[in-house]
């Protein structure tokens, strides 16, 4: 007789939870991570759609989970899938969308650019709040350019006497301003109702989600949104107090942030993206002094409150293995990208369970036969004793669904523990 | 004074460097021996980051620091700044990908190890690829992707160079994020570097230099 979907939901969650606490589950779990644009591409909807069509991505992502049936899943909703219509409300300067500038079928491109400028840090770190809403919103985002020009909201602190301020609110262009972003979040609200459905549904059909949450490394939050890849190296050259300053600043913001997503979710993993922290980005002392302190707090302080922290590491981090290798034991689920196989397991096979490492490559353009082998090897070493979820390298937008498959029903079979 | 601003510029100790440039024009030193100084200290960046004691800060500064020195010497240029040159290497990251920072590592490294690059941006169409080719006459052809959609628009460059007549003229490598054997065997490259300095030992086995 068929498991229903509450078996299917509860084993899966136990081999899944298993290899997170490196205990040996039942056979190597295997799951898309971030499915990105493969379900689009898989079901035939176009990548814009995917981004302009709630229903049709939930829709594509349903049918994918069905046919593939992977032990954990991402929720499109949260993460990469902010609705275009939302972005193209406040007319986002952050990306470009598929469908503008780029096919229909290209993922969506992030645009990274020197919203801070170097010489606003002292600014930030006194006022974030104010910064936000007073210049980096208006940075980022058409419609909000007129922010720029409210009053100070500290004003408000007068009490009754700070009520004149009300007048320099009380603008057309400030309220048009407004008015986009309440038009923006309408749409995301639309876009939430149907991805907590989305949830709820995965969950009565046998899937469990993964990451209740999102949030990002304090050094990639100065880094990828306020001051660039650029601005953000030379800060650690021409203004290292600041930056460490500034660093410190965010952190808090960085964990609260994930707190609540979690706390309204009600699911432990916090996705991590990390971005500008790997081998090759920056030295290993650098990367102790910059990247790493904020980091490790944010995730420990995490790991204190029940959540599991799933820090994406990008890159190769080879040469970060050591400080990874200080985390508590079974407590974090770790993406991995390009990072030597062996030296993982070796170094933090004991501690971190880990996720990903298959070549895109091979799902893309490869054979049957070599991604059976490629997978082999990955079971052989890092499943070896537990502690590895089977995951692809980076996100999937163009994978070959027939060797997707390929992929999975060999997991499957091969990586049973015996 | 030459050695104190290579040895300020490869420390990373910009405002010394900028300040020692004032001081040599003030004194009225031959800015063209400035220029040269300037380049022994890029090549002396460039050697520690292939030693792995330099990352992605000391190149951008150093490129920073550079530029102005370059802008304080540029009204009392008269010629051009003669180097001797290996080799010619198109590069560029390939259509429907704007990512930059791979390549641009890249160019730096070939620049500084002596080969003349011609840095065709980001998101460049195949076609480009083609006229740079015919008109640049380069020995090696780079390619720089990091999606994965890089994957077809590299088979479709190194196609574009072929159905021109233009293969057997280049080697071509291809580099970035997901960038393998594998994605090479598929785009019909001839070798794909995970790195920088792989991107360099490979030119310098096309084009020859030391």
């Amino acid at each position: 007789m068929a498991k229903t979907g509450e078996e299917l939901y509860n084993e899966r969650k136990k081999r899944v939870q298993d290899a997170i606490a490196l205990r040996v589950p039942d056979r190597v779990p295997i799951w898309f991570q971030d499915a990105s644009f493969f379900p689009a591409k898989y079901t035939g909807i176009t990548f814009r759609e995917a981004m302009y069509d709630s229903d049709k991505v939930f829709a594509a992502y349903k049918k994918t989970f069905l046919d593939f049936e992977p032990d954990i899943f991402f929720n499109p909703g949260h993460a990469l899938h902010t609705p275009g219509d939302a972005l193209d409300a406040v007319r986002c300067k952050q990306v470009i969308l598929p469908g503008q500038g780029i096919p229909v079928n290209h993922s969506f491109q992030f645009v990274e650019a020197e919203y801070m400028k170097a010489e606003e840090y002292d600014e930030f770190i006194n006022d974030p709040t104010g910064f936000t809403i007073c210049k980096y919103l208006p940075r980022v985002y058409e419609t909000m350019k007129p922010l720029q020009n409210i009053p100070p909201i500290t004003g408000l602190l007068l009490g009754y006497f700070g009520m004149p301020l009300s007048a320099g609110f009380a603008l057309p262009e400030i309220a048009s301003a407004l008015g986009s972003f309440y038009n923006a979040g309408i749409i995301v609200q639309k876009h939430q109702a149907k991805a907590v459905a989305f949830v709820k549904e995965m969950a009565d059909l046998g899937f469990p989600l993964a990451c209740g949450a999102i949030t990002l490394a304090p050094f990639d939050l100065i880094g990828d949104t306020l001051r660039g890849l650029r601005g953000i190296l030379l800060d650690m050259y021409r203004c290292p107090d600041k930056l460490l300053a500034a660093i410190d600043k965010v952190t808090p913001l960085m964990i609260g942030l994930a707190l609540a997503q979690a706390k309204a979710s009600g699911v432990p993993g916090v996705f991590i993206p990390l971005h500008k922290g790997s081998d090759g980005f920056m030295s290993l002392e650098q990367f102790a002094k910059f990247y790493w302190p904020s980091l490790k707090k944010l995730m420990l302080t995490l790991i204190d409150e029940g959540l599991t922290p799933c820090p994406f590491f990008e890159g190769d981090h080879t040469q970060r293995l050591e400080y990874l290798a200080d985390l508590p034991k079974g407590k974090i689920l770790g993406f991995f990208d390009s990072t030597d196989i062996y030296k993982a397991k070796e170094i933090i096979g004991k501690t971190m369970c880990m996720s990903g490492f298959m070549p895109l490559s091979l799902l893309q353009t490869g054979t049957p036969e070599k991604v059976k082998a490629y997978a082999k090897e990955l079971i052989d070493v890092l499943g070896k004793d537990g502690g590895y979820i089977m995951g692809p390298k980076s996100a999937m937008d163009e994978a070959n669904p027939e060797l997707v498959k390929v992929w999975f029903d060999f997991t499957k079979e091969y990586g049973v523990y015996r | 004074m030459s050695k104190e601003l290579i040895d300020a510029m490869v420390n990373m100790r910009e405002q010394e460097a900028v300040d020692l440039v004032k001081k040599m024009m003030d004194k009225g030193e031959d800015p063209m021996k400035i220029l040269g100084a300037c380049k022994d200290a890029m090549d002396a960046v460039g050697k520690r980051f292939e030693k792995g004691e330099f990352f992605l800060p000391e190149l951008i500064l150093a490129g920073e620091i550079v530029r102005q020195i370059s802008e304080i010497l540029k009204p009392k240029l008269t010629g051009e700044f003669k180097t001797k040159r290996l080799g010619k290497v198109v590069i560029g990251t390939v259509k429907g990908d704007i990512h930059d920072i791979g390549k641009d590592v890249v160019v730096f490294m070939l620049d500084v190890n002596g080969f003349e690059v011609l840095d065709l941006g980001i998101d460049v169409p195949p076609q480009k690829f083609v006229e740079a080719v015919k008109d640049f006459q380069p020995a090696v052809v780079g390619l720089s992707g990091f999606l994965t959609l890089a994957f077809d628009a590299m088979k479709e460059t190194v196609e574009a160079i072929t159905k021109a007549g233009l293969r057997a003229k280049v080697k071509i490598m291809i580099g970035g994020g997901q960038i393998d054997d594998e994605v090479r065997k598929y785009a019909g490259a001839d070798a794909y570097g995970s790195d920088a300095m792989e991107a360099v030992s490979l030119t310098k086995g096309w084009i020859g230099g030391a």
